[in-house]
C-alpha cells in the first residue's frame, strides 16, 4: 500500500478494506460490512470508505487502511469486528494509532516491512491500492493512458519497446512475448484475435487470481495494446470458474471500459475497434495449454493439438491469434508508459523484469510477492516469507506445480531466472512456491502430483494417458510400504517416456514432480522401500504415532483435537497421555498441535 | 423428475444456439438445475446446432459439470498442494465420517454433497474448505466438525 505523505491540507478521512478472494475467506466482508455500519452511525465522522483488492500480505488479513486528515496512512492486519471498534474510538476519534495492531510497512525490521522490502512492484503495481471496481480509480493512476501512447506511436514502435523489454510467457514456458506479437502481426490474415489465459490451474498458484481481482483494467488495457498491435478486433478471457470473484470483476470493467468508449470502435478517435468477452472454463486443468484453451473457447473438448501450426498462424477458427496469460498482460501498460529499457534494467540478462510468486505451505508469511529476477530461493523464503513457521527446518521448496520440481535446501542459492531454475529440473512455471519441511514426505508429494496429473490428463497421448497412471501405481505402492527395489528404475524409465511421447506441455512436464524428487531426494524414496519407513512421518502404512512421556506436559491438545478420540489421558499429568493405536488413523494432527514435541512418529 | 423446458429455451436465447455455445448453455442449465438433466440436453440439441455426441462429449468432459443431482450444500475440501501438505486428506476423512459417505457423493437426504477440488486458491490459508458459500481457512479437523454441527443446526439438517 502507499506510504506516508505529508500535506498541509486537511482532508476527509478514508478507510480502505481489503477485498480479495483471500480477504474474504478470512472475515474481510464481515468487517466491511461492520465498518457501513459503525459509519453510518456516525455520520458525524465524515469518513470515506473504500474497498481495495489484495496487496499481497494473505496472512495478515482481513486489512484495513486508515488514511487520516493529514494524509497519513496507517495499515491494520488481522482485523475483526472487535478490533475495528478500538481503531475507530482509539485512531479515528482520539487520533491515537493503535500501535499494537498496526503493521508498519516503512519499517524493515517488522513483518511488514521485511515482507516488502525485496520486491519489485510492476504487475501488482495497483494491487492492493486501487479500488478494483471503479475504472474512475484506475484513470486516476494513470490508467488507460498507455493505449492511448501505444495508438499514437503506432504498431511499430509498440514492438520494439516490447522486444527491448525482454518480457517473457509469464505463464510458464517464458517464450519472449515481443516476438510472439510480432508473429501473430506477420501472420496473413484481416481478422486476428487476442486471448488472455486466465486458466490458472496449477494447484499452489493464486497470481492471476489476485491480479484478475484487484487490477482488472490493467489486464484489460495490455490486450487492448496487444490487439492494437497485432491488428486484433476482439478479444477472449478464458478465465476459471472456480474464480467467480474474478469474472465478476472482469465483466465490470469491461462494462465500464465500454461505456468510457476505451473497449468498442473508434478507441480514443482512432480507427482501432476492439472488444473483449469472458469466457468461463468449467474445470479441466488441461485447457490451460494453448491450443486446448482454443478448443474449449470454440465449445469443443479440450483436448490439445500438435503444433505447428501454432496459434499465431492458425488459432481460434484458425484465425491468427495471440495468447499471453494474465501477468504478462498487466506487464505491457507498464513497459509502455515508463519504456522498454526501464523494464529491462530489472532482473537478469536473460529474464528480465519482475515475477510474482504466491507463497503457501510452512512458512510465516504466505501471499504474493513481486520480486525481481535475479533474487535467490533463500531470499524468497529467508527475507519475503519469514522462514519456518514451524519451528523445523525446511527441506524444500516445489515450483512450477504439477509439471515442476522440488527444490532441495542446498539449492536455495539457484536465482530466479527461467535458465537456472530449469537447471535443476524444476520450472519456473506461473509461479506457485509452496514451502515444505521435514515433516513433507517428497514421496508423498510426488504421488500427490502425480494422482492430479493422472486425473487431469485428457487421454489423447496414450503414454501421458496410461503412463502416469501407471507412475501412480508405483508411488501407491512405494507409500503403503509395498515397493520394490526395481520399482525406482521402472518409475524413472516410464518418466522419461511420458515426457518424451506426449503432445503437449501437460504430458511432457506430468514425470518432473517424480524425477526431481528421486533426484534430490532418493533417500527417502529407498527408507520407504529398503527400511519400510517414511522419514517425514507421513505414509500411514509406515508411521506409528507416540507419545513420549517425558516431554508430555499433560496439557490435554492432542486429545482434545484428535478427530477419532484415540487419545487418552488425565489433564494435567505429565506424560500421561497415549495414542491407542488401533482407533489412531495417522493423520498426525496431534503432532501439529503438539507445543512441546512430544508426538513423535517412527 | 420433469424439468420445466421454458428455462432452457430461456438460456438458449441469452446464450444463442452456435456449437461454440455449448459450454455455456451448459453452465447456464447447471446453475438453475444444480446438475444436467438429461431431459435439458435433449431439449439442447433438438434446437441448437449442437449434436448429441458434442454436447455429451463437453458434459462428460468438464469436471464442473454433474449428470446427477446434488445435495442442497456443496462442501468442497481443497486438495491444492498446500492443503495437501496442511493435512487436507485428513479432512476430508473427517468429513467422510461425519457425513456417513466416501468422497464424491451426496447424502441420501440430498442435504450434503462432498467433493475434493483441486485448488480454491487460497493457498495461504491452507487447508481450506468451502462449506456452502463460507470459505474456510486454516482448518483443523475439529474446526470442520464445529462447523458442520453449526451447518446442520441452522438449515434444520439432522445431527450426526
Amino acid at each position: 500500500m502507499t506510504t506516508p505523505t505529508s500535506t498541509h491540507e486537511k482532508r476527509r478521512p478514508r478507510l480502505v478494506v481489503g477485498l480479495g478472494s483471500c480477504g474474504i475467506a478470512a472475515g474481510a466482508r464481515e468487517v466491511h460490512r461492520h465498518l457501513k455500519g459503525r459509519l453510518a452511525a456516525e455520520p458525524a465522522w465524515d469518513v470515506e470508505l473504500a474497498i481495495t483488492g489484495c496487496n499481497g500480505m494473505c496472512h495478515r488479513e482481513p486489512l484495513v487502511e486508515l488514511h487520516d486528515a493529514d494524509g497519513k496512512v496507517f495499515l491494520y492486519g488481522d482485523m475483526t469486528p472487535k478490533k475495528v471498534d478500538m481503531v475507530l474510538e482509539k485512531h479515528l476519534r482520539g487520533g491515537e494509532p493503535v500501535e499494537r495492531l498496526l503493521l508498519r510497512e516503512d519499517r524493515p525490521d517488522s513483518s511488514a516491512g521485511a515482507f516488502l522490502a525485496k520486491q519489485r512492484r510492476i504487475v501488482l503495481r495497483h494491487c492492493g491500492t486501487i479500488d478494483p471496481e471503479s475504472l474512475h480509480a484506475y484513470r486516476a493512476v494513470g490508467g488507460w493512458e498507455a493505449l492511448q501512447t501505444a495508438l499514437t506511436r503506432g504498431a511499430d514502435w509498440v514492438l520494439s519497446e516490447m522486444k527491448k523489454s525482454g518480457l517473457r510467457g509469464r505463464g510458464g514456458a517464458g517464450f519472449p512475448t515481443g516476438l510472439k506479437w510480432e508473429f501473430t502481426r506477420k501472420a496473413p490474415g484481416d481478422r486476428k484475435v487476442v486471448v488472455c489465459n486466465a486458466d490458472e490451474g496449477d494447484p499452489g498458484a493464486f497470481m492471476d487470481r489476485s491480479v484478475l481481482e484487484s487490477d482488472p483494467h490493467a489486464v484489460l488495457e495490455g490486450m487492448a495494446i496487444a490487439a492494437a498491435t497485432i491488428g486484433a478486433d476482439r478479444g477472449y478471457i478464458y478465465c476459471r470458474a472456480e474464480y467467480p470473484l474474478a469474472v465478476e470483476r472482469l465483466r465490470r470493467a469491461i462494462d465500464q471500459a465500454r461505456s468510457a468508449g476505451l473497449l468498442g470502435a473508434g478507441i480514443f478517435g482512432t480507427g482501432f475497434a476492439f472488444d473483449i468477452q469472458v469466457k468461463e472454463g468449467a474445470g479441466a486443468f488441461v485447457c490451460g495449454e494453448e491450443t486446448a484453451l482454443l478448443a474449449s473457447i470454440e465449445g469443443r473438448r479440450g483436448m490439445p493439438r500438435p503444433r505447428p501450426p501454432f496459434p499465431a498462424q492458425k488459432g481460434l477458427w484458425d484465425l491468427p491469434t495471440n495468447i499471453n496469460n494474465v501477468e504478462t498482460y498487466a506487464n505491457v501498460p507498464w513497459i509502455i508508459q515508463n519504456g522498454g529499457d526501464a523494464f529491462a534494467s530489472v532482473g537478469t540478462e536473460k529474464s528480465r523484469g519482475s515475477k510474482v510468486f504466491a507463497l503457501a505451505g510452512k512458512i510465516r508469511r504466505g501471499g504474493l510477492a513481486e520480486v525481481p529476477m535475479g533474487i535467490t530461493i533463500r531470499e524468497i523464503v529467508e527475507d519475503v516469507a519469514g522462514g519456518s513457521s514451524t519451528g523445523r527446518p525446511i527441506k524444500a521448496v516445489q515450483m512450477g506445480g504439477p509439471s515442476g520440481g522440488c527444490i532441495p535446501v542446498d539449492l536455495f542459492d539457484t536465482r530466479i531466472d527461467y535458465d537456472e531454475v530449469n537447471r535443476t529440473g524444476a520450472i519456473m512455471g506461473s509461479g506457485g512456491l509452496v514451502v515444505m519441511d521435514e515433516t513433507t514426505c517428497m514421496v508423498d508429494v510426488a504421488r500427490f502430483f502425480l494422482h492430479f496429473t493422472k486425473d487431469e490428463s485428457c487421454g489423447k497421448c496414450t503414454f501421458c494417458r496410461i503412463g502416469t497412471t501407471r507412475m501412480l501405481e508405483l508411488l501407491e505402492k512405494i507409500c503403503a510400504g509395498e515397493g520394490a527395489a526395481a520399482d525406482l528404475k521402472l518409475l524413472e524409465e516410464l518418466a522419461h517416456q511420458v515426457k518424451n511421447t506426449s503432445l503437449c506441455g501437460l504430458g511432457q512436464t506430468a514425470p518432473n514432480p517424480v524425477l526431481t524428487t528421486l533426484r534430490y531426494f532418493r533417500h527417502e524414496y529407498e527408507a520407504h522401500i529398503l527400511e519400510r519407513r517414511c522419514p517425514a512421518g507421513v505414509c500411514k502404512a509406515l508411521t506409528t504415532f507416540e507419545i513420549t512421556p517425558e516431554t508430555c506436559t499433560g496439557c490435554d491438545a492432542c486429545m482434545q483435537n484428535c478427530p477419532v478420540q484415540a487419545i487418552s489421558g488425565v489433564r494435567g499429568a505429565r506424560g500421561s497421555y497415549v495414542i491407542d493405536q488401533k482407533r489412531c488413523t495417522r493423520c498426525g494432527v496431534c503432532r501439529e498441535v503438539c507445543k512441546f514435541g512430544a508426538v513423535k512418529t517412527h | 423428475m420433469s424439468v420445466d423446458l421454458t428455462i432452457i429455451d430461456e438460456i438458449l436465447r441469452e446464450k444463442g444456439t452456435g456449437a461454440e455455445m455449448a459450454i455455456p448453455i451448459l453452465q447456464g442449465i447447471q446453475e438453475h438445475f444444480r446438475y444436467l438433466p438429461l431431459e435439458a440436453l435433449e431439449h439442447v440439441c433438438a434446437h441448437t446446432e449442437i449434436t448429441p455426441s458434442q454436447l455429451y462429449g463437453v458434459a462428460t468432459f468438464y469436471s464442473q459439470f454433474r449428470l446427477s443431482p446434488v445435495g442442497e450444500t456443496i462442501i468442497k475440501v481443497c486438495h491444492g498442494t498446500a492443503c495437501h501438505v496442511g493435512g487436507a486428506d485428513t479432512l476430508t476423512e473427517t468429513l467422510e465420517n461425519q457425513l456417513g459417505i466416501p468422497d464424491k457423493h451426496t447424502t441420501p437426504d440430498l442435504k450434503y454433497t462432498l467433493e475434493s477440488v483441486a485448488c480454491v486458491g487460497c493457498c495461504s490459508l491452507a487447508p481450506v474448505v468451502v462449506l456452502g458459500t463460507d470459505t474456510l481457512g486454516k482448518v483443523t479437523p475439529r474446526k470442520i466438525t464445529d462447523a458442520l454441527a453449526a451447518h446442520r443446526g441452522a438449515h434444520g439438517g439432522k445431527d450426526a
